[in-house]
């Protein structure tokens, strides 16, 4: 693990194998997820991995009616809209997400703050297998 | 602190000139272009030989995924009689125009060129909205987009968080757009110049001519609240939050100060240019304001000398109306977290204290991205020189107004003020 570059590529792999992956500087100890290469605090570019444990709170969100192709193919519309959103983790990053589970149809009804836990959205298979961070909630 | 930074020496704007912004099924970037172009020229009001311009900059961002053709410098520079002249094309999304404007400040003060045009364009309405929203996208955050994020979605989301924190409602983002709208109605360029109530009346008239149920509503704030006329696009940002799809072209002649009487003795004095760069979402130190907003404006205001309270007007760039209530925060107008009030209190309305959008802004004036950036300093060149109709600011001695463009989600952000001495 400790070989992979610190990258969203790498950030990817690590989705695919339920991990939800950040870098941590070692000489500043500033937390970065996704992970960068360059530590934009201190500018140290010695790194190391550090696995989150998938809770936070949502920060931000937005139920969208009208998405780009790739949520349309998963049967997204006006009539079943999906929510994405900004999560604070609880190890103190932010992060993009979907936000599965919330009554999409009723957007007023959802509240800033709710806790909620990180899942795994994955798509297709083997080698072509791409995943999808998500949250619900807790 | 930001660093004063100056000129190395001064730049004025002498003519202006843009196409009206609107969908254009038989007209192309050139055609539109061309348009501006005739219209700067007899703006000059001492005239202009064009043989004398030395160098052109165009803004332009998605024409090479929708016309499939990315090398616009020289083709405009051929199509005004320019080549061999230097053509450059800018691109900073949505923010293309003002990089093209600075490049041409940059040029002129640096004394390499005595008259530059600076200009945008963009082509956008000839392809399907799902392929614009494609194209628009290439402005994207990739974490944002990845997980699902459109262009409404970021701006719903700051939405989500401004309203959390602040006690803002929809009721309030709905006070934008209707004020844009009565500006809009006053601009003969805007494509929708019609206030909330006219576009009422139309869909009244339109289901009584189809024998439809004919929608009864009070007021515009009771039509927007009904989804039937204004609906969902990414919570809480509805259809009448977006600025439309639209093609168009701006431009701007920049001369030497020292030479602008030549032109016009009655120019427009560059005294504050800034930009800024930004982050997604997740990585922004807040989620309801820009650092490259407030970036750009400690560029410009440092520059100029001046504070948010010397700026007498702004066109601010309101892709979604939640964006304009950022903008007139982050620049300062406002306290952060008071914008929502101020423009329900009316203090940006066209005869307000602080006059925000008067042209109509992006809701309404229209958005071909590319020129978005030339097209709001066009709204505050006509301003400060009196020629802006029946939608002229009724202040006494109109001289300093700003423009604040935006790409992306905050990617890039500029500002830029302009003095009439």
């Amino acid at each position: 693990m400790e070989a992979k570059p610190f990258s969203d590529i790498s950030y990817e792999q690590f989705l695919n194998e339920d991990k939800l992956m950040g870098s941590r500087c070692k000489k500043c100890g500033a937390l970065f997820v996704p992970p960068r290469s360059i530590c934009i605090k201190c500018y140290g570019s010695e790194m190391e991995w550090v696995e989150m444990k998938g809770k936070g709170k949502l920060a931000a969100f937005t139920v969208i009616s009208i998405g780009p192709p790739f949520m349309m193919e998963e049967g997204y519309d006006r009539k079943n809209p999906y929510c994405s959103g900004v999560v604070d983790l609880e190890e103190g990053a932010r992060v993009d997400a979907r936000i599965e589970g919330l009554d999409t149809t009723k957007p007023e009804t959802i509240r800033i703050g709710i806790p909620l836990t990180a899942q795994f959205l994955h798509r297709g298979e083997g080698e072509k297998m791409t995943t999808f961070l998500a949250f619900k909630p807790s | 602190m930001q660093k004063k930074r100056k000129l190395g020496r001064g730049v004025a704007v002498v003519g202006a000139g843009m196409s009206k912004f609107a969908m254009y099924p038989d007209k192309d970037s050139k055609d539109l272009f061309a348009e501006a172009f005739n219209e700067m020229r007899s703006s000059v009001d001492k005239g202009l030989e064009p043989n004398d311009i030395d160098a052109l900059y165009v803004g332009n961002f998605t024409n090479d995924f929708f016309m499939h053709q990315g090398h616009w410098g020289p083709i405009i520079s051929d199509l005004i009689g320019l080549a061999p002249k230097p053509a450059t094309r800018t691109e900073g999304a949505c923010a293309a125009s003002a990089l093209a404007f600075r490049e041409g400040v940059f040029a002129i003060a640096s004394g390499f060129y005595d008259i530059v045009l600076v200009s945008g364009v963009e082509e956008m309405s000839k392809r399907p909205t799902a392929e614009v929203t494609e194209g628009l996208a290439l402005a994207s955050v990739p974490y944002e987009s990845r997980v699902g994020f459109t262009f409404p979605g970021v701006f719903g989301a700051i939405a989500t968080d401004y309203f959390a924190k602040y006690g803002a409602t929809r009721d309030h983002l709905m006070n934008v757009t209707i004020k844009s709208h009565n500006n809009a109605r006053l601009n003969p360029k805007a494509q929708f110049n019609m206030t909330i109530s006219d576009l009422m009346k139309a869909r009244i008239e339109r289901a009584k001519k189809k024998g439809e149920p004919v929608p009864e509503w009070k007021d515009e704030k009771e039509a927007l609240w009904d989804p039937r006329f204004n609906p969902q696009v990414a919570w809480p940002m509805y259809l009448y939050d977006c600025c439309p799809i639209s093609d168009g072209a701006a431009c701007m002649l920049l001369v030497a100060e020292e030479i602008a009487k030549n032109f016009t003795d009655n120019p427009l004095h560059v005294i504050g240019i800034g930009q800024g760069s930004g982050r997604g979402l997740h990585a922004a130190p807040s989620l309801t304001s820009f650092e490259a907003n407030k970036n750009a404006a400690a560029e410009a205001y440092g520059m100029s000398g001046l504070t948010p309270k010397d700026i007498q007007f702004a066109e601010v760039h309101d892709c979604f109306s939640m964006a304009e209530l950022i903008h007139i925060e982050d620049l300062g107008f406002f306290e952060e977290g008071t914008g929502f009030k101020a423009v329900e209190e009316g203090l940006t309305r066209l005869d307000g204290p602080m006059p925000i959008n008067t042209s109509g802004g992006l809701k309404c004036k229209g958005h071909p991205v590319g020129a978005t950036g030339i097209g709001q300093l066009i709204e505050v060149w006509k301003q400060l020189r009196g020629e802006a109709g029946e939608r002229q600011i009724p202040k006494k001695d109109l001289h300093i107004g700003a423009a604040q463009n935006l790409g992306g989600t905050g990617g890039t952000c500029t500002v830029t003020i302009l003095e009439r001495r």
